[in-house]
């Protein structure tokens, strides 16, 4: 599999506590339900490690400082901003990207609530909104449009669609009777 | 992001280890040329833009500091590898720091509070612009280059604490709360463990801009003691910034006090962020509120000798208005009992 990163003499070897390095190293990580074995040097972040090894494209680079939340994905069920992570750090971890959430034919109810209610224009930041509405869902902190914004909060839109994204939230969140908040 | 050693530590002692024997091979004259890895949040970022450029990178997660227990005196322990929306979260601090919660819930973004945590929180540089750009003089990143900051753009910057060598301010929320609760901070190092109180965690800038607080070399914060309060409903943080979520503080006010049944205040802290190198608290301030009773007036005399002695840079004068009338609006709502609501973004 193509790599843009330079490989050292590959050790594969896992990191050692209390020993440096800066070589290559090994990483097992559940990805959308497959376990992966990876070689990845220290620098390489979470979301690099996706796009680039893994040719996971749905998290996307958009600012690559946690500011946008592009790059969103769940880490063990729990959003964060995956290009802030050095990959090294997640090792025997749970990766679910917006690849891993619906399948075709059988789509998530929030990815059917999204078209349903015109919830993007260009597309680029909806698997970062989809993949941080399903933490939300989880979460189980918002129950108003007030609470659905401030929780989505994390993710910019720069086509502007917040209405639709939260209209669409709030659709799936009051079609779960049983959530509180 | 300039390459860099990686290594994993199990325990407090092998990452203090790890990180003197870094300092000892030093290729660089850094004071400090490893540091310390947890959620990520602000030392990856600083990483990819070479402001930190470690030599040695020491991931301190699989170190036990995520727990978050009640001590003997009704107080809390906050592990320094908790994070931030775990500590939010927790139904103790929930219940009994509702003021630390919202403080919290009021910064960043939830994927960002996932990753943080509480002591990284404490030790995330600040976000001026000159701080960021390798291209500017700064201080702080670079002791004796000066400060561009001064005489540039200063909507961000201090109006309290600064210094002719840097007018950056401490961005973080939750410190903010912390200092207003009195919290105490646990560090380990080379030279055992030891105590600090909040207050004296964080420093002015003075001839030292490059350092942010107290810690000595390969120092690792391990938790964060709260002590006991009983403020009932009496809180509030308030946050004012340029968009209702999602932003730093231009100024923000934790407010918490004991109010009684006559409407007697006591007991009464006031700390703002978004101000300053540091939270800021004045004791002479809070004094003023001992055995008060809750008016206008009175709450106007706090914000001024609070602010005493604040000075514009230029696109920050607004900031000392802005820092009186948001003191005055916390210390109502605290003396009420009407916290701020952090997803409600009409001011209460």
């Amino acid at each position: 599999m193509d790599t843009p990163y330079p490989q050292n003499q590959d050790t594969g070897v896992s990191a050692v506590a209390g020993q440096k390095t800066r070589s290559t190293l090994s990483l097992s990580l559940r990805v959308n339900g497959h376990v992966r074995a990876l070689r990845v040097e220290p620098c390489v972040t979470l979301l690099d490690l996706l796009r680039e090894q893994l040719r996971l494209t749905g998290p996307k680079k958009g600012c690559d400082h946690g500011q946008c939340g592009a790059c969103t994905v769940l880490v063990d069920g729990k959003r964060i901003n995956s290009c802030l992570k050095l990959a090294v750090t997640l090792d025997g971890t749970s990766i679910t990207t917006i690849e891993g959430i619906g399948a075709d034919g059988a789509l998530d109810p929030l990815q059917q609530a999204f078209i349903e209610r015109d919830a993007f224009q260009c597309g680029y930041c909806t698997p970062g909104q989809i993949c941080s509405a399903k933490a939300l869902l989880n979460e189980n902190v918002a129950r108003t449009r007030d609470e659905v914004r401030e929780w989505m909060s994390g993710n910019l839109c720069r086509c502007g669609a917040y209405g639709n994204i939260t209209d669409a939230v709030m659709d799936v969140l009051q079609s779960n009777p049983g959530a509180q908040p | 992001m300039t390459p860099f050693d990686f290594a994993r530590a199990d325990t407090p002692a092998q990452a203090a280890q790890l990180a003197m024997a870094a300092g000892a091979s030093a290729k660089t004259r850094v004071a400090h040329p490893s540091r310390f890895l947890a959620g990520g949040t602000n030392l990856v970022d600083l990483m990819k833009d070479d402001v930190e450029r470690p030599e040695l990178v020491i991931d301190i997660n699989r170190l036990a500091l995520s727990a978050i227990e009640e001590l003997p005196d009704g107080g809390l322990r906050l592990g320094a590898l908790a994070t931030n929306a775990d500590t939010a979260r927790h139904a103790l601090v929930a219940e009994r720091y509702p003021l630390l919660a919202s403080a919290i819930l009021a910064g960043a973004s939830p994927q960002l509070r996932n990753a943080a945590t509480n002591g990284g929180n404490l030790n995330q540089r600040t976000r001026c612009y000159y701080f960021y750009d390798t291209a500017a003089a700064c201080n702080k990143r670079e002791p004796g280059s000066g400060c561009g900051a001064i005489g540039g753009v200063t909507r961000i910057h201090a109006i309290l604490g600064a210094t002719e060598q840097c007018i950056a301010t401490h961005p973080s929320d939750m410190c903010v709360a912390l200092a207003a609760l009195d919290a105490q901070v646990h560090v380990t190092g080379p030279q055992g463990s030891r105590v600090i109180p909040f207050a004296d965690y964080h420093r002015l800038p003075g001839d030292e801009p490059q350092r942010d607080n107290t810690l000595h070399v390969a120092e690792l914060v391990t938790a964060i003691d709260v002590p006991p309060a009983d403020f009932g409903r009496h809180t509030t943080y308030l946050k004012l910034r340029d968009r209702l979520s999602y932003a730093f503080a231009l100024v923000s006010v934790a407010a918490a006090m004991r109010v009684d049944a006559n409407g007697v205040i006591s007991d009464a802290r006031v700390a703002l962020g978004g101000v300053a190198p540091k939270p800021w608290r004045v004791p002479a301030a809070e004094a003023l509120l001992e055995q008060a009773t809750a008016s206008r007036e009175l709450f106007s005399r706090v914000a001024e000798r609070l602010l005493q002695g604040a000075v514009s840079q230029g696109d920050n004068g607004f900031k000392i208005e802005l820092a009186r009338r948001a003191i005055v609006r916390a210390l109502t709502q605290a003396a009420e009992g009407r916290p701020q609501s952090q997803s409600d973004k009409r001011i209460a």
